[in-house]
């Protein structure tokens, strides 16, 4: 509805694009500081294994982004202060923009696209009975962030939860409904 | 000036409109119909007889671009025009025609209408120039598109709560009209007449004798009819609405729960490459004097880089090109770049500052014999600084343009913006290019300015390849178009019985517009003087959530709050005897409004926002009450909140409580309160927090690190919404219910501490008592 197929994996090869100026892959100048050289990488991410290329410094948020197309992590900012990008590294809510992929081997990723595996998760339900966002575009990272609290603690107080949630920026204001949703999510978990 | 978008009442149905000229029927291969609507005139007369004849049209377009589309599967699309930014519109805007058209909600499917040239739409021809930042009036600085449609001045526009004011009529007539065509359809195929056939949760019935056809059985018939006749359809009485005034999850809920691609940063199409657009930091430089693009281009991961000379309304810079976005920023970083930084390298905000206390001490000059004689005087003086809108989603834009034509994707507040820069960009006839209009994580004004897309389009068109230009945070920060930074310099009369008789609000700008101006006590009895100032600067300016108002209510409800206090009276008792002093045939306080209509409307929510706060309840020092209302955007809105500071000046926001008036019909109410609450957050955050520095003639503040904006834990604890209904038409409440919470929440800092804040941001103040 909102552009090209863009729910599909579309691959975005630069092999297939032709420059008039192609990147050359010899003869850097030595004025720059050279780029470490790509590699590939082995990722767990969502339960698939996946191999990427990509240089060591790349951080996850744009290989999950534009390598792997879950584009539900968003940049806002990119030095760790909105949350938009959080993602669960090993279950704990983690900032994709901080982490290289260097250091994402041997990891378990997640992202929102894999939180459950219908999209009902008890804090997405919740998300959307609330009628929790506005734009929405930090609701990823806040749901993220979300389920790894209430792993922690089952039934969250306001305060526990105004502390963990207290690095996620919502830059519309919606945090009433999300404390209330994270409640009802509480809830229905606690009740299952 | 800034834009300031102004509400526009419809005209009620019925009046002056022939719609066998406005709507079109059309058979859909395959089946299913098409109730299609005309372009027409500009908002404030979108259903005016001449509005098609005003804006150089045929009387009657179809546009497929814009209409429902009844399915023989069930299935109703209703394709909406406003841009999604957070407002909630593409739920809102399609309940009106579901209502009308009485289809179960759970059978509509919403789409975001495109920009697109295929369509039969009235697509305009580049003219003019596309609006630069700060620039443009009511449809000023926006001379490229003319595509006149529903949604008022500016095509596929949302900006300045207009959407519901201009929309919410001409969408009732869409969904009536294509309910009197069903129930034409059912009528002719049962052979009763149609008056004794009802509509009922996507089905018409016959009551009489038991029978009901579901619409998707009806659709062929329906296909075959004319568009009935004006005085044949009536929209329903608004207390027979049903589904108008419920509570609706927004239709793109659980697509965004589970990260889909709604959003601009989220488009991709095969072939394209990622760039980055370096330009200047100094507002209103130069060229690009030279940049190491060569040893650039060689970079691994970057595709290409070049030079960009300032064409099409698109600045000087450098693109670079790359196979990721990081590539790109990374690639950026080996950037060695030096621009002619122009003529402003001067310019800083401390400068400006002292401008503008000059400016502020010549304020007395004006006042004339208006104090003289007065029992008690009052001076002060407030400010506010440049803030930026800050959207979560920094600016980005897909754009794909080939030699003959060109598609974009924009997250934008405004399709017919970019389109018109596109074209300007490109030198593309509009024929020849495709808007998609994405979700956007947020507007607050800024998205109504595409200069990204702009820059995008041009990059794209050097390329040639498809590019998507992502803004770096620090870009989005730094080429913002920001709200105006303002100093008010005030001085109040008192009477010997404490009341307000003398006003002066002189307003010294920096940039143009934002200083706020007085919707009250303007019109109330009291001799008013509101002379302006300017400061001239070239940070460029522009639109911020309820532009003017966000200030200036800050500013006058504060004074006014200051007055009450000197004249050892209660703050709303204070008002609200202003209030009751309307001075009938005296020029409203906005846009016309009287201040006899203000007076009615504002005093009953002002009461039943104390009332609902507990006002007056007997607090220990450290805990105090504040009130603030004010009108804009054709929304009154007042708000009451009680807080608490610690003695080392930590400040808790403990109830808020917002009424509102904004007409008889909420649309949504989830989506409504849900604006309200957001708007007291966003209202607060800009007050707490942030503020912009400039040095040099560049800004000093990059990204949230510098740049703080308010997190969960300084949320206010309580935050109540109602709503008032009055008699008149529905108003749109993305801005009217930002205003007030600042001063509400400023007026209890002084109740609590007696310290007065008279300086955004509060982190300037401190708020330490003993």
């Amino acid at each position: 509805m909102n552009g090209p197929a863009a729910c599909a994996a579309v691959p975005v090869a630069g092999a297939e694009i032709a420059l008039t100026a192609p990147a050359g892959t010899n003869t850097l100048p030595a004025s720059l500081n050279l780029f470490p050289p790509a590699m590939n990488y082995t990722l767990n991410v969502n339960g698939r294994t996946q191999t990427v290329e990509a240089e060591p410094d790349t951080p996850m948020l744009w290989v999950l982004r534009d390598h792997l197309n879950y584009t539900g992590v968003k940049y806002g900012c990119g030095v760790d202060v909105c949350g938009a990008c959080t993602v669960h590294v090993d279950g704990e809510s983690m900032r994709s923009c901080q982490i290289p992929i260097s250091e994402a081997a041997g990891k378990k990723f997640v992202t929102i696209e894999g939180l459950s595996a219908n999209g009902d998760h008890p804090l997405q339900k919740a998300w959307c009975d609330h009628d929790v966002a506005q734009c929405g575009y930090c609701q990823a990272g806040q749901i993220m962030t979300a389920a790894a609290l209430l792993r922690r603690t089952p039934k969250p107080t306001d305060a526990d939860i105004d502390k963990s949630m207290s690095d996620n920026l919502c830059r519309c204001g919606t945090y009433t409904r999300i404390r209330a949703a994270i409640h009802t999510a509480a809830a229905e978990m606690a009740a299952k | 000036m800034q834009t300031e978008f102004s509400p526009v009442s419809a005209p009620a149905a019925g009046q002056s409109l022939d719609r066998r000229s406005f709507f079109r029927l059309t058979a859909l291969a395959g089946g299913g119909f098409a109730l299609g609507y005309s372009y027409l005139g500009s908002a404030g007369t979108a259903l005016a007889a001449d509005a098609s004849a005003a804006a150089g049209l045929p009387a009657s377009v179809f546009s497929p671009s814009n209409y429902i589309r009844v399915g023989t599967d069930g299935v109703v699309t209703i394709y909406t025009t406003r841009p999604e930014v957070g407002q909630g519109i593409k739920t809102a805007m399609p309940m009106i025609i579901a209502e009308e058209m009485d289809v179960n909600w759970k059978d509509v499917k919403v789409v975001s209408s495109s920009i697109d040239p295929d369509s039969n739409a009235p697509v305009p021809q580049a003219a003019g120039t596309p609006g630069g930042p700060g620039g443009g009036g009511r449809g000023g600085g926006r001379g490229g598109a003319q595509l006149p449609n529903l949604d008022g001045p500016f095509p596929q526009s949302a900006g300045g709560s207009t959407s519901t004011p201009q929309s919410y009529q001409p969408l009732r007539m869409i969904g009536a009209t294509a309910r009197v065509i069903l129930i034409e359809a059912a009528a002719q195929t049962w052979g009763v007449p149609a008056a004794e056939c009802s509509t009922e949760n996507s089905s018409v019935w016959h009551k009489a004798s038991g029978r009901k056809l579901p619409y998707s059985q009806l659709v062929a018939t329906a296909a075959t009819l004319p568009v009935p006749a004006a005085n044949a359809v009536t929209p329903k009485d608004p207390k027979d609405y049903k589904l108008l005034g419920t509570r609706v999850s927004g239709v793109e809920n659980q697509a965004l729960v589970t990260g889909k691609p709604l959003f601009g940063i989220d488009q991709k199409i095969p072939g394209m490459v990622y760039a980055i657009f370096e330009k200047c930091p100094v507002y209103g430089s130069g060229a690009v004097l030279s940049a190491n693009v060569d040893e650039v281009k060689k970079l691994p991961g970057v595709k290409d880089a070049f030079v960009v000379t300032a064409a099409g309304g698109v600045p000087h810079g450098v693109a670079i090109l790359g196979t990721s976005t990081w590539a790109a920023f990374s690639a950026r970083k080996q950037l060695k770049v030096t621009f002619d930084e122009g003529p402003n390298t001067g310019q800083s905000w401390a400068a400006m500052t002292q401008q503008a206390q000059a400016l502020g001490a010549n304020a007395a000059a004006g006042d004339g014999a208006a104090f003289d004689g007065v029992a008690k005087v009052i001076d002060a003086s407030y400010s506010f600084p440049y803030i930026s809108h800050a959207p979560l989603e920094p600016q980005n834009c897909l754009a794909d343009v080939k030699a003959d034509r060109a598609e974009i994707w924009a997250p934008t507040q405004n399709a017919g913006d970019v389109l018109s820069r596109v074209l300007a960009a490109t030198g593309l006839t509009a024929r020849a290019v495709k808007v998609h209009v994405t979700r956007s994580g947020g507007g607050f004004g800024r998205r109504l300015n595409n200069d990204y897309a702009a820059q995008a389009a041009l990059i794209s068109k050097l390329a040639g390849v498809p590019v998507k230009l992502q803004w770096s945070r620090e870009d989005d920060m730094r080429f913002d178009v920001f709200r105006p930074a303002g100093f008010g310099f005030l001085k109040g009369g008192i009477d010997a019985a404490g009341k307000l008789v003398a006003w002066r609000h002189h307003r010294v700008s920096v940039s143009g517009g934002g200083a706020g101006q007085d919707s009250f006590p303007r019109g109330f009895g009291v001799t008013e003087l509101s002379p302006a100032g300017m400061v001239p600067s070239a940070v460029p300016t522009f639109a911020w959530r309820a532009p003017n108002s966000c200030t200036g209510a800050w500013v006058t409800q504060s004074f006014l709050d200051e007055l009450a206090h000197a004249a050892g009276r209660d703050p709303l008792e204070f008002k609200l005897e202003i209030l009751a002093n309307p001075q009938s045939g005296v020029p409203g306080p906005v846009n016309g409004v009287t201040a006899q209509v203000y007076s009615e409307r504002m005093t009953a929510i002002v009461k039943l926002a104390a009332e609902k706060l507990g006002w007056g309840k007997k607090l220990p020092r450290g805990q105090g009450q504040g009130i603030a209302f004010y009108c804009c955007h054709g929304g009154y809105v007042a708000e009451a909140a009680q807080v608490t500071v610690s003695k080392d000046g930590k400040l808790t926001v403990d109830h808020v409580v917002a009424v509102a008036d904004v007409g008889h019909t909420i649309v949504n109410l989830s989506g409504a309160e849900n604006q309200g609450q957001g708007a007291i957050v966003d209202g607060l955050s800009t007050m707490m927090f942030p503020e912009l520095n400039i040095e040099k003639g560049r800004l000093v503040e990059e990204n949230f690190t510098q740049y703080q904006l308010l997190f969960m834990p300084d949320a206010p604890k309580k935050i109540e919404v109602h709503f008032v209904k009055s008699a008149n038409n529905p108003t749109g409440l993305g801005e009217p219910t930002l205003p007030p919470v600042a001063p509400a929440v400023c007026n209890a800092i002084f109740a609590a501490t007696g310290i007065r804040v008279r300086q955004f941001p509060l982190t300037r103040t401190s708020l330490k008592w003993s």
